[in-house]
């Protein structure tokens, strides 16, 4: 199923250090992330990874106190190079909140958003046909094609996150980011956007950040521990989940530590 | 430990009583505090109302004017030029004529001399019918009927603001004089009804406070908004979102902050002497202009503004700007796409009240000079626009509060009035906008 190959690489982040003023909250991280690969990030509270996450599209810039050194690579183009632009940056890789947050807007409105400020569609019809496909691809089309012009935070916490989603994808990116994309949902909800994120797979390369092992352990293949600000361990989430190489690891997964 | 002693949920221990027994007294003394604030607004508003709405009623008196040839122009040629060279001594002549034919119709005996009787008139009856003939040419010849106002001292009469024994030292008035008032008033000669021209009208001298309006001022309040608006609105939003979204955070930011607060406590007086110095003495623009008020009342609602502003740009949840960032939105398009028209709700209720707040602003403007008398109405008024002198309505109850004639007090209190009625006005539209804005989705 996997193939080992280094040009399967989509992030390569070396000698990762974050500082949020004298906290020191990221220390040393080197991972390679793989395209078309779900990676999931755990690890207990407070441990980093959802600061990882926002390091990669440079969420992270508009928290002045926070300080980003060493190098993160998409297809060999170090992101936090002075010629980047991280509005640029942040259209190839979207982003999903942990709640659910949709314009005050339509549905339709919330998708269009993205392509219309990056002009991506070339009049009304191709902005259709990408409201309708990235609704489609978020599993979401089927219960709102009839009322794209109702307001997108009338729709159900569920809802609400697939909506998200598809607005991610409607910009066309390569990687997707998720920061704990269903702590907010129902169990419902939740197998649904799982489910989601294993079609997503397809096209993208994703990282979701998660407080729940079991849901790494159903929707990534691989996996990352952080603990501490550290990156304990990385590699194929069957192996993390049943032969951890760490003992911290190990204390994480089996619930000693979190 | 003593033995636990046997309570029942059915009888309440000391405790529990003392404690009830202090929320009991703290809702007392809450609604007795609710309570001595209503009384003191209805206190106000009865007296307000009872004082000012006399000001919207004027005593008028009805004659047919004779327009004789012989007096207004007697060689037939209706040259305005010598039309206009009889003055309103000429007229007042046919004034009196007018009352003694009134006098007369209703067979009304009066000892009193013409002059006296005529003194029921306005002081400016004579002035008023010369306007009128001077733009009719054509009714020279014929007799006119014709409304004046009549004398404060004889409005004041009707008003039992003047009474009889009040007037034992008023030379302007005496005793057979309001003898005939009573009889000209049974035969419907004198009648009072709703006076347009207090809201319309311009000021008037002190001798004639019958014929005094807010119109002029209400015109310099609105030429002072209309700066106030086209000023404070876009720099204090301006202001505040690049302070709020951004600027770095850092000391200069903090001190810029902290003196935002401090200017909105600054009394307004001294935004006044600021004006003064620098707006009229050092740039030299015209004293009394609205103009000049109004960057003085911007400077004032300016910190409220941005306050304000900044208050409802920090209550957009933060998510929304996440969530625009997130689709690669750049920092200015999350904010005006999406963070201000969420915010727009707050920032046009501040920009209401701020603006509500320097309309009834009146210190500063009379340290600029803000008081200017303007006896006639626009299109002949002189204050027309921006820079031409004029009051301010605030400013024209300061000015009328402080004459001697007790008339002037009366429309001093009916200047409050229509003050209320516009900052009522205002609030009800910042609210009904609130509204209207929150309701969307």
């Amino acid at each position: 199923m996997k193939e080992n190959a280094m040009d399967n690489i989509k992030i390569s982040a070396k000698n990762v250090q974050v500082y949020y003023a004298d906290n020191h909250a990221i220390k040393d991280v080197n991972v390679e992330i793989e395209d078309k690969t779900v990676t999931a990030f755990i690890g207990p509270s407070g441990c980093g990874k959802s600061t990882f996450l926002r390091c990669l599209n440079r969420m992270n810039d508009t928290i002045d106190i926070c300080r980003v050194e060493g190098d993160i690579l998409i297809e060999g183009e170090d992101i936090y190079d002075r010629r980047v632009d991280p509005v640029q940056l942040r259209a190839k890789v979207g982003m999903v909140f942990q709640k659910p947050n949709p314009f005050p807007k339509s549905i339709y409105d919330n998708v269009a958003y993205g392509p219309r400020i990056h002009g991506l569609a070339r009049g009304k019809a191709d902005l259709d046909e990408i409201v309708e496909k990235s609704l489609r691809s978020a599993a979401i089309w089927d219960e709102v094609k009839d009322r794209l012009d109702a307001p997108g935070t009338g729709l159900s916490g569920g809802q609400q996150q697939r909506l998200c989603i598809a607005r991610a994808v409607a910009t066309a990116p390569e990687v997707l980011l998720m920061d704990e994309p269903c702590s907010a949902l129902d169990p419902i909800a939740t197998a649904q956007v799982e489910e989601l994120i294993d079609e997503l797979r397809q096209n993208f390369a994703v990282v979701i950040v998660t407080h729940s092992m079991q849901q790494a352990a159903r929707v990534s293949q691989k996996t990352a521990f952080f603990h501490l600000g550290n990156l304990v361990e990385y590699g194929e989430t069957n192996q993390i989940f049943t032969k951890p190489s760490d003992p911290r690891t190990e204390s994480y997964i089996t619930g000693r530590i979190g | 430990m003593s033995d636990p002693v046997k309570t029942s949920l059915l009888t309440l221990d000391a405790r529990t009583k003392k404690r009830n027994a202090a929320e009991t007294r703290f809702r007392m003394y809450g609604l007795a505090a609710i309570g001595a604030g209503l009384a003191m607004l209805v206190l106000l508003l009865v007296t307000i109302f009872g004082n000012g709405l006399g000001a919207f009623q004027q005593t008028f008196v009805t004659l047919n004017v004779p327009l004789l040839e012989s007096k207004l122009d007697k060689k037939g040629e209706r040259d305005l030029a010598k039309i206009k060279k009889v003055s309103t001594f000429g007229y007042a002549q046919l004034l009196s004529q007018a009352m003694e034919d009134a006098l007369a119709e209703n067979g009304i005996d009066s000892d009193l001399k013409a002059k006296k009787q005529a003194a029921l008139l306005s002081k400016s009856a004579a002035a008023d019918l010369r306007n009128f003939v001077i733009s009719n040419t054509d009714k020279i010849g014929e007799t006119v009927e014709f409304t004046f106002l009549a004398n404060s001292r004889v409005d004041g009469y009707l008003k039992n603001r003047v009474t009889r024994e009040s007037i034992a030292d008023d030379k302007s008035i005496n005793a057979e004089q309001l003898d005939l008032v009573d009889e000209l008033v049974a035969a419907g000669v004198i009648k009072k009804r709703f006076n347009i021209s207090f809201i319309t009208g311009a000021d008037a001298s002190d001798q004639r406070p019958e014929a005094a309006g807010m119109g002029v001022a209400m015109m310099g309040s609105f030429f002072m908004m209309l700066v106030v608006l086209a000023l404070a609105l876009p720099i204090g939003v301006a202001a505040s979102i690049y302070l709020e979204e951004f600027a770095p955070k850092n000391w200069i930011t903090d001190i810029i902050e902290v003196n935002i607060s401090n200017l909105a406590a600054v009394p307004s007086i001294v935004f006044g002497i600021l004006g003064l110095a620098v707006f009229i003495n050092y740039m030299h623009l015209p004293q009394s202009a609205p103009l000049v008020g109004g960057l003085v009342l911007t400077l004032m609602t300016l910190p409220t503004i941005i306050i304000s502003t900044r208050a409802s740009l920090k209550s957009v949840p933060p998510s929304i700007r996440d969530a625009a960032l997130g689709v690669g939105a750049s920092k200015m398009q999350s904010v005006f796409h999406h963070v201000l028209p969420l915010a727009a709700p707050g920032i046009l209720t501040g920009t209401i009240i701020g603006l509500a707040q320097a309309l009834g602003e009146t210190a500063p403007l009379l340290l600029i000079g803000m008081i200017g008398f303007i006896a006639s109405n626009a299109p002949d008024s002189v204050a027309s626009g921006l820079l031409d002198p004029n009051s301010a309505m605030p400013a024209q109850i300061y000015e009328w509060a402080k004459r001697a004639d007790p008339a002037f007090y009366e429309r001093a209190w009916g200047g409050i009035i229509i003050l209320l009625a516009f900052l009522i006005t205002m609030n009800t539209i910042a609210v009904l906008l609130r509204r209207r804005f929150e309701r969307r989705w």
